[in-house]
């Protein structure tokens, strides 16, 4: 019959055993260490780079290194890693330069209004920003002004050749992105103008001062700045890297700004032109806020490439962090073969930190900003 | 009906002074003036402090003998050479850095910026910790790393470091063999120009013959073959021979071969190892910026893995990238600058440097410096313009 040959089923399949563990360390290692056999190779390679390299840096900063305390013998002892107790010992140095130590108080006094005014500041959600803005960008480098050069209430003067040290090198970043962002935000505006010549005048601006490097700049502020004054008049060493710096800087700011103003849709500006404000009105009340908000993370990157950038004052003779370590470098009590190395670790440590910092936080808002509709 | 004839009646007269044309006018006048008034001020601070203190302006002092060494030219330098020389020996100096610099780089970045997006963990880790580490320190405190923590601390010419094909590193700097070609090699050079022609001309008949009948010729291969045979060829036919040079370790110094100097070698190290960071990084968001739809739509054509890399995701990715590349390239010229602060003989250190404090023509140095970076970077954004309207997406 046909029926005969009709399939019929008379147990279960048996079931396919589960797929192995999708999490798990061997899977993850067999999925970002060993997917393939050149993956494996290149795995290999690393681990032996790793075996290589970390041992004995990890040695030479930590394991074998002359803890803080210690003597410049320990540090001349053959095999003898990072001389910390050289760090130690200048530490001052590096700090405050040549800034007197009985003063020590007044930097100290700055570092700390810095820290409590710039904290709510970067803070997205703390209130009185208006104020807080106000004290930071307009009182706080007044007041520290004073503070650090000294003749008022009785505090003795120093004379900026003292000052030194990171001290000096968070000043000149400071002054140099507080001073450039007006300027940066009329240069942007010159920019957009319709007006011809204030537009030519502000391209040609901002492109001198991004084409040429700023070691020619700061040569230019400390040589040419006392020709250009009335004869008579003396410009502090410092002031001219201060201009320098603030120059350079507001060149690079003024392209940030551009790119917020651009990014604007028109609308934007038709419509405050269609209530009737005036340009200034426009500008202040509707275009910048919004602007300005975009750029934040680019403002911040600009920030950390003139935090890198003052290490350049160095070369026109002024003491910033790099200078003292550099020179102190030479200082023959801690003569060691591993002096200049820690040097630069202790200084380059101490940049990466605040760059690091900067960087970090400029991705934060990114990501703030980013309201995940992006055309 | 009054409204319509207000409507069809001449606009109502404003006072001029708020007529936005009138106003921009003055506006304008207003700043050249004072912009014209500034210049001025300082121009004539500048002549009386000059008159002050008895100098004189002018570009004569550019012909006049210049009476001191520099250290590494690429030309015969004497005590004899005039300024004009001095400031040639800087300005080749800069672009021999930037040269070298630009394509060892270019290179590094590229190698990082894959890596970074490599699917293997370790290496992207090895990858974004050096991009981490090396952004963040400043190019000036690596460069003097580079100079007196690690060429400083290289071993005496006597005990150099040998590495293979006589190279040699030691306190003077990197010795390594100096090509010697003969009177017979003018023929290689003209078969190296005559392949790179025929190389160019094969590609672009590839093309050609692509767009009108859609068959693909293997360009790479055949061009490969070409230098080999057209190069080769000539290599032997003409018996010209190569031979070299070799730094010999003498009594106290090497003899012979190409004695780079180590101030150049730790500004290139610096330079390109710095750089490399930033173009890792402009290759890494080039290649993202490509979105994963063009990966699958290549895939969905059937395109190989090698096809879709080069038809689909490397055009688009170079599009993104190159512009930032150009203006990383701009910044390893300008950073090449640095190499005052470690005395490498560039040209802010020989001309704004020593002939400007020989000569203490500050402003004619410092407007002729400045001059040379003006114009490599006009050449780099009229290439970038160039580039960008070339590969700029055509849009309906």
């Amino acid at each position: 019959m046909a029926t005969d040959t009709v399939f019929v089923r008379t147990h279960f399949e048996e079931p396919r055993p589960a797929p192995g563990r999708i999490g798990g360390v061997s899977h993850w290692l067999r999925r970002n260490l060993f997917a393939t056999p050149g993956d494996a190779v290149l795995t290999i390679l690393g681990i032996l780079f790793l075996l290589w390299v970390v041992p004995p840096l990890f040695n030479y900063v930590i394991g074998h290194a002359v803890p803080p305390g210690g003597t410049v013998e320990q540090c001349r002892a053959e095999g003898a890693g990072a001389c910390w107790a050289y760090i130690a010992a200048r530490f001052s140095f590096f700090i405050y330069g040549f800034y007197p130590p009985a003063e020590y108080w007044r930097p100290n006094l700055v570092f700390f209004m810095l820290a409590v005014l710039i904290t709510p500041l970067l803070i997205p959600r703390a209130p009185f920003k208006r104020l807080n803005a106000i004290l930071f960008f307009v009182v706080f480098p007044v007041v520290s002004f004073y503070l650090l050069n000294g003749g008022v209430f009785g505090m003795p003067r120093v004379p900026t050749e003292q000052w030194g040290g990171l001290m000096v090198t968070l000043i000149i970043s400071l002054v140099g992105i507080i001073c450039s962002i007006p300027i940066g935000i009329l240069l942007a505006l010159g920019r957009q103008s319709k007006l011809p010549i204030i537009k030519t005048l502000c391209v040609m601006f901002i492109e001198l001062w991004r084409a040429v490097p700023l070691i020619t700049v700061l040569f230019m502020a400390s040589i040419m700045l006392p020709l250009f004054m009335p004869s008579g008049t003396t410009i502090d060493k410092l002031l001219r890297a201060l201009v320098g710096v603030t120059l350079f800087a507001s060149a690079y700011l003024a392209e940030v700004v551009r790119g917020g103003l651009q990014a604007l849709p028109r609308g934007q500006y038709e419509a405050a032109a269609a209530l009737g404000l005036s340009y200034w009105k426009r500008t202040y009340f509707i275009i910048l806020p919004q602007a300005l908000r975009h750029v934040i993370p680019g403002i911040v990157n600009t920030f950390i490439a003139l935090f890198k950038d003052t290490s350049l004052v160095s070369i026109v003779g002024i003491f910033d962090l790099l200078n003292t370590v550099q020179s102190a470098s030479s200082d023959v009590n801690w003569i060691s073969p591993t002096q200049t190395i820690t040097g630069y670790l202790f200084a380059g440590m101490v940049f990466w930190i605040f760059c690091f910092g900067m960087s970090r936080y400029s991705l934060f808002m990114e990501r703030r900003l980013d309201t995940g509709h992006k055309r | 009906m009054a409204v319509q004839d207000n409507m069809r009646s001449a606009p109502a007269r404003t006072s001029l002074l708020n007529d936005p044309v009138f106003r921009g006018i003055i506006y304008q006048i207003v700043v050249a003036a004072l912009v014209i008034a500034f210049f001025a001020w300082i121009a004539i601070n500048t002549a009386q402090n000059l008159a002050a203190q008895n100098k004189s302006t002018g570009f004569d002092f550019l012909f006049r003998t210049a009476g001191f060494d520099i250290s590494f030219t690429l030309f015969e330098w004497s005590r004899n050479s005039y300024y004009w020389q001095a400031f040639l020996a800087g300005l080749l100096n800069t672009l021999l850095v930037a040269v070298i610099g630009i394509v060892c780089a270019t290179i590094l970045g590229f190698t990082l910026g894959v890596a970074r997006l490599s699917s293997n963990w370790l290496v992207s880790r090895f990858a974004s910790v050096y991009i981490e580490t090396i952004r963040n320190i400043p190019l000036l405190l690596q460069l003097f790393f580079w100079y007196f923590a690690v060429l400083k601390a290289m071993p005496a010419v006597r005990n150099s470091l040998a590495f293979p094909f006589d190279i040699y590193l030691n306190q003077r700097g990197l010795m390594i063999p100096r090509p010697l070609p003969d009177e017979q090699f003018g023929w290689v050079y003209i078969a190296i120009a005559v392949a790179i022609l025929g190389a160019i001309g094969l590609s672009r008949w590839a093309k050609r013959r692509l767009d009108a009948t859609g068959k693909r010729f293997p360009v790479l291969l055949a061009a490969i073959g070409l230098f080999i045979v057209v190069i080769g060829g000539t290599f032997l036919v003409s018996g010209a021979s190569l031979s070299f040079d070799v730094p010999v370790l003498q009594r106290f110094n090497f003899a012979g071969g190409l004695q780079l100097p180590p101030e150049l070698v730790a500004l290139v190290f610096g330079l390109s190892i710095y750089t490399a960071a930033f173009i890792g990084e402009n290759v890494r968001g080039g290649i993202q910026a490509v979105s994963h739809g063009q990966t699958e739509a290549a895939q969905s054509l059937g395109l190989k893995d090698g096809d879709r890399l080069r038809l689909v995701i490397i055009p688009q990715a170079m599009r993104v990238i190159v512009p930032p590349l150009t203006s990383q390239y701009l910044n390893l010229t300008k950073n090449s600058s640095l190499g005052a602060a470690i005395g490498y003989p560039e040209l802010v250190n020989v001309f704004a440097g020593t002939t400007l404090n020989q000569t203490g023509k500050a402003i004619e140095v410092i407007a002729m410096t400045m001059g040379v970076y003006l114009v490599l970077s006009l050449l780099t954004s009229a290439f970038m313009n160039w580039y960008n309207s070339r590969v700029a997406l055509v849009e309906r």
